[in-house]
């Protein structure tokens, strides 16, 4: 039972006759409540400096009439406050005739517990696990001279209250577990991070001294780069490993899939459905049904269950990611993909998890093929712009491969290339599919909401690596 | 309506008592309340109406030097209550830290200014929709361009900030802003480009005529773009380019990044790190200006500072952690700059155009390619190129790369600075740098 109303001043029934008035003749539009409890614990340079807890409390109204959409949403959560959002939405939409789809999808498979990762651990033993990363780090090595370790967790509960009192719930944790060390050898300073998480309890990632990992990873990639020499500049053939460097499907065409850009027809890839956008043998999904991965969902931010939406199947495309509105407008269903960083924000079609799916060759083989290029095996974040297509990553750790052999490492450099022909350059796909540490976050108009990406290991025969030696 | 003073300021002093009844021995606290209300058109249509009434407060309790904070967006007393016990409870069992302390007494500021930061002016949603319609008809009315998405909103927002020493401060203030997207298409190439402008009050904004031809002309400029090869080059940045190399500055001086060890302009106070002739300003005063405030938010005072001059790091930006963990005082620049900028260089735009036989002038940048510890720079960017001072066509898909130490010595800079934004600068031209394209 619905907890929102508990301290206000006004009964659930007197809610579901709010949203149901305010709906009245709209095509869509729902009343979404959220709880979000988070925590960041953070220990820099030898202390904790920060221990932060935050309660958040709100409500969205929404309503939506043909193509627009209107908005409003407060931290009142009082007979009032709604009041004043409903006439508010109603004075926007002027003259509507549309008619309310009550249709919605339902499941009950879950994709993870209903835990508060806050409250499952201490404060004492998070600090405790914080201190000794700190210490097993300046421990291992000299060279260590900068650690920053953070816990972040949250526990956030939704409820989505359609018109005619129909209501939907979810109760999602999220936790996140970072390092970052910075190494300095002869004047030279170089930083490694990693980072592990996802919806379940700190101690289902943290046991076995998983840390431990977690730290070796952050320095091994810090001390890779100290013996770095400047990267190449320009044309050549990339070799991606598997996991994290994902981050390229995600911008070189998981965007330009998103719903809204196809709509609006402003997306490079609007004309190109049912054709061919990728080499053979390169299929791509989305997939918010993994369980307890950092971009998984029960149910999406408009109460739909989540779903593997196949994007492209073995190089053609098949489907966009929808929200309601845009599959509305688009004749077509919604594929669970709607989503929102917090009440704040309207909804919009997202990514979940986007992963590219094992193909037949060998890291190996790849690399033996490669007489002159990059091996890039670990990512920061990337950037796209939609329409032109172009997007870029940037690597934080890669190698110069020459002969067919892995060589020096090379310095972080950002990689350019173009989404919608970029796919056809994938001229191998691994056999080695791995899905990414979970910690990656999606940023598009302002909301940041959490992802995934999976790939296996892949052979890109043309990329421009932007470099400063000629 | 935004909340008055009053409210934010019992509900300031509601928490400041309780902690201090529950054991804190300091505290501070800030409450916030903005009310925005943002209209969006598509293709001279009604597209989105947002309205967005936020409440938050912040509070942060001492136990001598042990530290914790809390945030919520719930200000019943009953739930202010049950917080400050927890933000103490988490304050007792945080280990302490010698550099944890409100700031000192004398540096907090006296009075807050009248910076003229809050129009009252209330804008209904039709006269919003009236300035949209007319942008677009601007914006759309050659054929070329396909799509356009544009939004103007009102954001009016007031706080206070009080802390157990005694201070309690705290103003209104407005913003009033408005943007347009254009799509433009051809046979070759789709494109996408913007314009906006953005002002404390509602008189100051750009006309919509004016900022709705500006993105379709933008946009149509890019249109079937070319790939050029890889070479070292000088690069022409424009203003809205530019002025992120002045961000990454800041962060590479702040005082955290210094005290840490981790930003590739520690230990260079006094130092030269550009050429002569630059100068760069941090001005909290300026009336109406986008980034002017009375005090940081630890209720420090600022001040005005030549961070550079004659290419010289004078000052870093210091909060009050900071400050005491590298021996210095706090400069209020806790939470960064005000308003920042680059004083005016010598040489005209033309000028600078022309300094070259070829020059590449990029306009958009992509990725986040800044490492302020190594001062290594990568990113993706667009532009035209540029002979013998002229535009010749537009390019895209490459990169641009070198390393900040080096950059920053080889800036020449246009007289052309205007203060359109928190943080601006003149069209900057940096010799010899790295391009990767075909």
């Amino acid at each position: 039972m619905s907890k929102f109303f508990d301290k206000s001043d006004i009964t659930r029934n007197d809610v579901d006759n709010i949203v149901s008035d305010t709906l009245k003749n709209c095509d869509d539009g729902e009343l979404y409540l959220e709880d979000l409890k988070s925590e960041t614990i953070l220990l820099d340079d030898n202390k904790i400096k920060n221990s932060n807890y935050s309660s958040d409390l709100g409500f969205g109204f929404r309503a939506i009439s043909g193509e627009v959409v209107a908005y409003s949403h407060s931290n009142e959560i009082s007979k009032e406050s709604l009041k004043s959002s409903s006439a508010n939405l109603r004075s926007t939409l002027k003259s509507i005739n549309g008619t309310y789809n009550h249709e919605i999808l339902k499941s009950n498979k879950k994709f993870y517990d209903d835990i508060n990762p806050i409250d499952n651990k201490s404060l004492n033993s998070k600090i405790e696990v914080l201190n000794k990363v700190n210490d097993f780090l300046r421990k291992k090595d000299s060279k260590v001279k900068q650690v920053t370790a953070s816990f972040a967790g949250e526990q956030k509960s939704i409820e989505i209250i359609r018109s005619g009192g129909e209501a939907l719930t979810d109760v999602r944790p999220l936790i996140r577990f970072n390092v970052s060390v910075m190494l300095e050898k002869n004047g030279k300073k170089e930083t490694g991070v990693y980072g592990i998480g996802g919806r379940q309890s700190y101690d289902d990632y943290l046991k076995n001294d998983n840390w431990q990992n977690v730290c070796n990873e952050a320095f091994r990639i810090a001390s890779t780069n100290l013996d770095s020499k400047p990267a190449p500049a320009g044309e050549m053939k990339v070799v991606l490993g598997p996991g994290w460097p994902a981050i390229l499907i995600h911008e070189a065409i998981g965007h330009g899939l998103e719903g809204d850009f196809n709509r609006k027809k402003t997306s490079a890839f609007h004309d190109l459905m049912g054709q061919k956008v990728a080499s053979e043998g390169v299929t791509i999904v989305d997939d918010g049904t993994i369980d307890k991965r950092r971009g998984s969902l029960t149910i999406d931010d408009e109460g739909t269950p989540t779903e593997r939406t196949v994007l492209i199947e073995n190089g053609i495309l098949k489907n966009f990611m929808q929200d309601r509105l845009n599959a509305r407008l688009m004749k077509t269903r919604s594929t669970g993909s709607g989503r929102r960083e917090n009440y704040r924000h309207i909804v919009l079609p997202r990514m979940r998890n986007t992963m590219m799916l094992s193909g037949k060759q060998t890291q190996d083989e790849m690399i033996r093929s490669v007489d002159k290029g990059i091996f890039a095996v670990s990512f920061g974040g990337g950037q796209v712009d939609i329409t032109s297509g172009k997007f870029v990553f940037n690597c934080t750790e890669a190698y110069e491969i020459i002969n067919g052999k892995i060589g020096s490492p090379i310095k972080g450099a950002t990689l350019i290339g173009d989404g919608p022909s970029i796919l056809k350059e994938v001229s191998m796909v691994g056999n080695d599919m791995m899905l990414d540490p979970g910690i990656g976050t999606c940023g598009k108009a302002g909301q940041g909401v959490p992802v995934g990406v999976a790939q296996p290991s892949i052979l890109i025969d043309k990329m421009t690596v932007g470099g400063t030696k000629l | 309506m935004v909340k008055e003073q009053d409210y934010l300021e019992s509900k300031a002093s509601y928490c400041l008592d309780l902690a201090k009844k529950m054991g804190a021995t300091n505290s501070s606290v800030i409450v916030s309340n903005s009310v925005s209300e943002t209209v969006n058109f598509r293709n001279k249509q009604l597209d989105e109406a947002n309205r967005s009434d936020n409440l938050g407060i912040d509070i942060t309790t001492y136990i001598n030097q042990k530290k914790s904070s809390i945030s919520s967006s719930n200000l019943l007393d009953d739930n202010l209550k049950i917080l400050i016990e927890k933000c103490i409870e988490t304050t007792k069992n945080t280990p302490e830290d010698e550099f944890n302390s409100l700031p000192e007494k004398d540096l907090l500021a006296k009075e807050t200014k009248d910076l003229n930061l809050f129009d009252n002016t209330h804008l209904e949603n039709e006269k919003k929709i009236e300035y949209l319609k007319q942008l677009e008809e601007f914006s759309s009315n050659n054929e070329k361009i396909i799509n356009t998405e544009s939004s103007f909103s009102e954001d009016k927002s007031n706080f206070i900030l009080a802390n157990s020493i005694g201070f309690c401060e705290g103003y209104k203030s407005s913003t009033f802003s408005a943007s347009c997207v254009t799509v433009a298409k051809d046979n070759n190439s789709m494109e996408r480009d913007y314009e906006y402008t953005s002002s404390c009050h509602l008189e100051d904004i750009k006309p919509a005529d004016i900022l709705g031809k500006k993105a379709a002309e933008l946009t149509i400029k890019k249109l079937s773009p070319k790939k050029i090869g890889s070479e070292k080059i000088n690069i022409i940045f424009d203003k809205r380019i530019a002025k992120g190399m002045l961000s990454t500055f800041a962060s590479a001086i702040s005082s955290s990044a210094i005290s840490r060890g981790t930003s590739f302009l520690k230990d260079k106070i006094n130092e030269k790190i550009f050429s002569d002739e630059i100068n760069i300003f941090d001005k909290p005063d300026i009336l109406k200006g986008l980034g002017s405030k009375s005090f940081d938010i630890e209720g420090v005072k600022i001040d005005t500072l030549e961070l550079v001059k004659k290419g010289v790091l004078k000052h870093y930006l210091v909060d009050t952690y900071n400050g005491k963990k590298l021996s210095i005082k706090s400069n209020g620049r806790c939470g960064g700059t005000s308003n920042l900028y680059f004083d005016n260089g010598k040489v005209s735009y033309k000028d600078l155009l022309n300094s070259s036989s070829k020059v590449i002038y990029v306009t958009e940048t992509i990725g986040h390619g800044s490492n302020i510890v190594t001062g290594d720079y990568s990113v993706g960017a667009s532009g035209f190129l540029v002979e013998n001072g002229e535009f010749k066509y537009p390019i895209n898909e490459f990169t641009i790369a070198g390393n900040f130490k080096n950059m920053f010595k080889n800036i020449t800079l246009a007289n052309n600075l205007e203060f359109e934004y928190k943080t601006n600068s003149p069209t900057m031209m940096i010799e010899g740098m790295v391009v990767a394209g075909k």
